[in-house]
């Protein structure tokens, strides 16, 4: 089965802040180890919302938002796509993410985990 | 903190491949490796539902099989000291502290060395595929015996005797040498290449395909490449798989019923699984250069699919000289069969036919189910009906697979 995990974004990520390089070089090897395995089919991720725009939809009608958008923790900041035997095996990587070791005091990070539909029989 | 058994099942799918490989280097023993990796198992299933889960349970599980392996040492040593009569030394010797120490290094060196001795040829093809399935999948017993419909018992016994048979011959615990090198390689990739095979057209039973026996050969063959990097074969069978996985939903219709590559609805292919195969067949053909090997051009064929919006833009001419050059290099009357629709497809019914005419006089592929359906086929577009629905019929009786039994017999049903 496929997998989304979805990375939330913090005000730290929305205001366009990079991670040490250290932090960085620690979640490469992490994402080496997941392809290494045979499980991760593809990953990215995204800029800022204040570089996005939202599309609102209501009937015919079709209105523009500009970026940069509120909620910050519902936003979504990046993506790794799994294929997996099952959500546990999913959430198990999930919990193995690089992620707020560095944060800090009180700061959480957010990863969702998500399967996508699965069209076949 | 409780932790369901589920949990503690996919941490054990991800850590047991390289469980079982960093302890069959401490024990030169894949067998012996690969029950102490299911006895740190069960210890885990005692202790974690209570304990919780270690930060990091590879490591915790690595430590509980490695402590039992030392005791095996002692007790051994002990057992053969005792036996000679001299009773000095009753530590482990220095050198199996030594080996421990080391085994956190290469774990990707040690996880190739237990691809190649599960693929070895001593052990019975269809223990390969368990074994392969079992060891470097991480696929327990019961999920084996399940994806391949026979009893959980069958497949235990046939991993029990696989590791009599690697114990018996002495099969040392190592990457082939060069000489044997290439060879091996190829019936590794011919384990992976069955296992996709089984999921993809079930050779028996109800269900026309198996598609989580496909992703299990197609992740095996992910960790192959990663193992792998400079083997253009390699990364020529992850292609072919990732383009073959890309199809799969396609395939079959909503009442289970298969739906041939013509008439599957290309939107439900999987562009994300195509742009991976596309990519790993790019560079399996920058390494191999002018040589390119079979699984490399069964990959370009599958790419010739998967990059033609539709089944009427395929192209057909190119479909059939990659035949003819994987023919000339792996010559079969299976390939030959293929290189007959792909020239029927590019030239017209009556130049496939030829060729599956030859095929049919020379006897070989007598009781395979497709020379029939294939001939079938060709005569019904030629308008020759009569001998279609005979060959039709034939190709019916000789399929195990039901799903597969029932369109043949639609077919036929069309014909007159």
């Amino acid at each position: 089965m496929k997998v989304m995990l979805i990375l939330k974004a913090t005000p730290q990520m929305e205001a366009g802040e990079m991670p040490d390089p250290g932090e960085i070089a620690t979640m490469e090897k992490f994402i080496q180890e997941m392809h290494k395995a045979g499980v991760l089919l593809d990953a990215g991720g995204l800029m800022p919302s204040k570089h996005g725009a939202r599309v609102v939809y209501a009937g015919k009608q079709r209105s523009v938002v500009d970026g940069p958008f509120a909620e910050v923790k519902e936003l979504i900041a990046g993506y790794w796509m799994l294929q997996v035997k099952d959500l546990a095996e999913a959430v198990e990587w999930a919990k193995r993410l690089p992620i707020g070791h560095g944060a800090p005091n009180g700061a959480e990070s957010v990863v969702e985990v998500r399967p996508m539909w699965d069209f076949e029989p | 903190m409780t932790e369901p058994r589920v949990a503690i099942e996919a941490v054990f799918r991800i850590e047991f491949p390289r469980l079982v490989a960093g302890l069959a280097r401490l024990t030169r023993d894949v067998g012996r490796a690969e029950e102490l990796a299911q006895d740190a198992l069960v210890v885990a299933l005692e202790r974690w539902p209570t304990d919780g889960v270690p930060d990091n349970p590879g490591s915790w599980l690595m430590t509980t099989a490695k402590r039992r392996a030392i005791d095996d040492a002692r007790h051994q040593r002990i057992a053969s000291v005792k036996h000679a009569q001299i009773a000095r030394e009753p530590e482990a010797p220095p050198v199996v502290d030594a080996l421990v120490e080391q085994l956190d290094d290469d774990v990707g060196d040690d996880l190739l060395r237990l691809v190649f001795v599960a693929c070895h040829p001593v052990v019975s093809f269809e223990a390969r595929v368990a074994l392969t399935l079992r060891l470097v999948g991480g696929l327990t017993t019961a999920e084996i015996a399940r994806a391949f419909l026979v009893p959980e018992p069958t497949i235990a016994k046939r991993i029990v005797r696989a590791k009599q048979a690697l114990a018996a011959a002495g099969v040392p615990f190592e990457v082939p040498r060069a000489a044997d090198r290439a060879e091996r390689l190829g019936a590794v990739l011919e384990v992976i290449y069955l296992i996709f095979s089984e999921g993809h057209v079930a050779t028996a039973g109800r269900a026309w395909t198996r598609p989580e026996l496909c992703d299990d050969a197609v992740r095996i063959a992910r960790v192959l490449a990663g193992l792998q990097p400079d083997e253009p074969e390699v990364h020529g069978l992850v292609a072919l798989l990732e383009l073959s996985a890309a199809r799969l939903a396609a395939r079959t219709g909503p009442d289970g019923a298969p739906i041939l590559l013509a008439d599957q609805d290309r939107s439900r292919w999987d562009r994300l699984l195509i742009r991976r195969g596309l990519a790993a067949l790019e560079r399996a053909e920058q390494l191999a250069g002018a040589d390119p090997g079979p699984y490399q051009l069964e990959a370009a064929i599958a790419a010739c699919h998967a990059r033609a919006p539709t089944a009427a833009a395929t192209e057909w001419p190119r479909i059939a000289a990659l035949y003819t050059r994987l023919a000339q290099i792996t010559p079969s009357p299976i390939v030959e069969l293929n290189r007959a629709v792909a020239v029927a497809m590019a030239f017209g019914p009556a130049a496939g036919l030829e060729l599956v005419d030859a095929l049919a006089a020379s006897g070989e592929l007598a009781t395979y189910h497709l020379l029939p359906a294939v001939r079938g086929d060709l005569l019904a577009k030629l308008g020759r009906n009569d001998e279609a629905a005979r060959e039709l019929r034939r190709a019916a009786e000789l399929t195990r697979n039901e799903r597969e039994r029932e369109v043949m017999l639609g077919r036929v049903a069309t014909l007159s």
